[in-house]
């Protein structure tokens, strides 16, 4: 017997895959989950998805959506400008926690406070990966990095930023905000289909943020990786949609 | 397109408002503004005039937003534009470098305060090396400098259509004195003096069913390889240098005989009008010559016209410390002519300076 194909998002661009995100990484589970939310709704042909620098990047051509990549931290007002100006599309921008929570979060806060019909997928995995692992607004405390090499102190450089929280309390109820992880797929495919409806129904800004994995800058094997995700950063980082327009939330 | 002006319409404005008509007229579709001097009756124009013709219009969080949220805009096939000045101008480099790279037809209104820093919020031609060669690029854009009201009209319509022929951003550099004095003009639909606006397309959001009509679009500005990005800039270049006689604009009078020819530009350039009748009633030959085009700058024409007499002189006029100057000196590179300059930062220059400089250098 031979081996079975694993099924593809037919929402993926397939000649740039296989993908580049390193082996352990989290980005690959998120953008699989996308690219079935995209082919389920049925919305390839009216995405615009638009990718950050970091990470992110690297999905610059991961979908056979039409697809544009920006700065670092200015993926939200390029996918605004789309979006304000071509109501019909749906506009997803994709980004890292570095991107989203640091230089761009005045981007992302006001665009909260607009309620833009955008949106948003930002994926925190405590670090910035691709410039080497340095600490990000969400590194926990005492995580060590590139640049708290000694572990986050908190006295120093403050407490991780609870993202979908502070976006929660700005925004108005048509908008939805919450928080996935790679560790519950079905739910993240339930979130990331939620915060595209939001948009698609023309209701508000949509913001999901996912907890992701980054095994080579934790410099951590698959079982501590996955311990650092499931106890570690949920601890901190509570899953569940904060913000949502169709019925009760889901914690 | 909605004909904006039943006929031609005569008009005594400011420049800033000025501006926002001819953007109208220009079939711009929506602006993204952050409120900075002396630049703001721009959008206060256009969000009067917006909802009357169906326009958009967005204040953004800072002028990151403004200049990418206009990125955006444009990338989707919609005529954007955006108004800056002074620090605004700074911060727009950013989303500026971005257009450059991505060949997007972006258009700005820069109205020059003083600096550095906040500086003054009146005036300058400070901005000159900021506007043609600011970011972390090689300068591959194209700016107008106006001098009157009439060509803040004409040159936002020209300068429309030349990002989305050329999609090279492009700039109208006025200054603070354009955007807040009030002068006549004759405002008019482009199409009725024969102007045919350039159509715009989408890069992203296009007609079709992807796989089936068309393939997806994946625009970037980063590269793996030095030699990709090496390639890229080549062309850019290439492509910039070729389109760049047709794109050069320059006024010069009384040159052919001209011991001495003034040089300076935008607002300045009146002056300098004035100073050359002035001192040629007076018998001393002096000449006229300003870029209208920045960059591409008009060293050809620059050249020819020092070289006519030749002129012994050239007098570089300009309000800022040099700016004008650099930009001459290395487009000239190799004439002799012996170069002078009166340099007045952030402060207007009236006829009489650049007589008594003329005197004190003759």
């Amino acid at each position: 017997m031979g081996m079975i194909a694993p099924a593809i998002p037919k929402s993926w661009y397939l000649p740039s895959k296989p993908h580049k995100f390193c082996p352990g990484c989290g980005h690959g589970i998120v953008l699989k989950a996308l690219g079935e939310t995209i082919d389920e709704l049925g919305i390839q042909d009216q995405v615009v998805f638009g990718c950050d620098i970091g990470c992110s990047l690297l999905s610059w051509n991961f979908f056979a959506c039409d697809s544009t990549q920006t700065h670092h931290g200015r993926t939200t007002p390029v996918m605004v400008g789309i979006k304000r100006s071509r109501p019909e599309l749906i506009t997803i921008g994709y980004m890292g926690d570095g991107g989203g929570y640091s230089i761009g979060s005045q981007h992302l806060l006001n665009s909260a406070v607009r309620n833009e019909k955008v949106t948003l997928i930002l994926v925190n995995n405590t670090n910035y990966g691709m410039t080497g692992g340095q600490m990000a607004p969400t590194t926990l405390p005492g995580q060590k990095t590139e640049t708290s090499p000694f572990g986050r102190d908190v006295d120093l450089t403050g407490y991780p930023t609870r993202g979908p929280e502070f976006i929660a309390e700005l925004t108005p109820d048509s908008a939805y905000v919450a928080r996935a992880t790679v560790s519950k797929y079905k739910q993240l495919r339930r979130f990331l289909r939620n915060a595209l409806r939001n948009q698609m129904e023309g209701n508000g800004f949509s913001f999901v943020e996912v907890l992701s994995t980054c095994p080579t800058n934790w410099r951590t094997n698959a079982q501590q990786t996955w311990h650092f995700l499931e106890e570690e950063m949920e601890q901190y980082f509570p899953i569940g949609e904060i913000k949502t327009p169709f019925g009760k939330g889901d914690k | 397109m909605p004909k904006i002006f039943e006929a031609n319409k005569k008009a005594f404005i400011t420049g800033n408002e000025a501006v926002a008509w001819a953007a109208l007229a220009a079939g711009a579709e929506i602006m993204f503004g952050y409120p900075i001097t002396p630049q703001n009756e721009v959008m206060h124009y256009w969000t009067r005039l917006a909802p009357e013709y169906g326009k958009g219009f967005l204040q953004t969080e800072d002028e990151l937003s403004a200049g990418f949220t206009v990125c955006g805009a444009v990338q989707s096939g919609k005529k954007a534009f955006t108004a800056t000045a002074g620090p605004g101008n700074v911060l727009m480099q950013e989303p500026f470098g971005m257009a450059e790279a991505m060949r997007l037809p972006l258009f700005a209104v820069i109205q020059q305060r003083g600096g550095p820093s906040s500086g003054t919020v009146v005036y300058s031609q400070q901005e000159v090396t900021l506007t043609t060669f600011g970011g972390n690029g090689e300068g591959h854009r194209i700016v107008y400098s106006t001098a009157t009201h009439q060509e803040i009209f004409d040159y936002t319509i020209k300068g429309f259509n030349a990002a989305w022929k050329y999609r090279f951003p492009t700039f109208l550099l006025g200054d603070g004195y354009q955007a807040k004095m009030r002068e006549p003009l004759e405002m008019y639909n482009p199409e009725e003096r024969g102007i045919e606006m350039v159509k715009t397309y989408p890069l992203v959001g296009l007609e079709g069913k992807i796989g089936e009509d068309r393939e997806p679009q994946h625009l970037c500005n980063i590269y793996s390889l030095e030699e990709e990005l090496y390639e890229v800039v080549m062309k850019f270049a290439a492509e910039h240098e070729a389109i760049s006689p047709e794109l050069v604009e320059y006024e010069e009078k009384e040159c052919e005989d001209a011991e001495i020819i003034i040089l300076s530009h935008g607002v300045v350039s009146r002056a300098a009008d004035d100073a050359v009748k002035i001192l040629r009633a007076q018998g001393i030959k002096a000449g006229y010559f300003r870029p209208i085009t920045l960059r591409p700058f008009p060293q050809k024409q620059l050249r020819e016209a020092i070289n006519r007499r030749p002129a012994r002189k050239l007098l570089i006029a300009e309000s800022a410390y040099g700016q004008l100057d650099r930009l001459t000196k290395q487009e000239i590179y190799g004439e002799t002519v012996a170069i002078e300059n009166l340099f007045m930062p952030g402060v207007g220059i009236i006829d009489y300076d650049i007589i008594n400089k003329v005197k004190s250098i003759l």
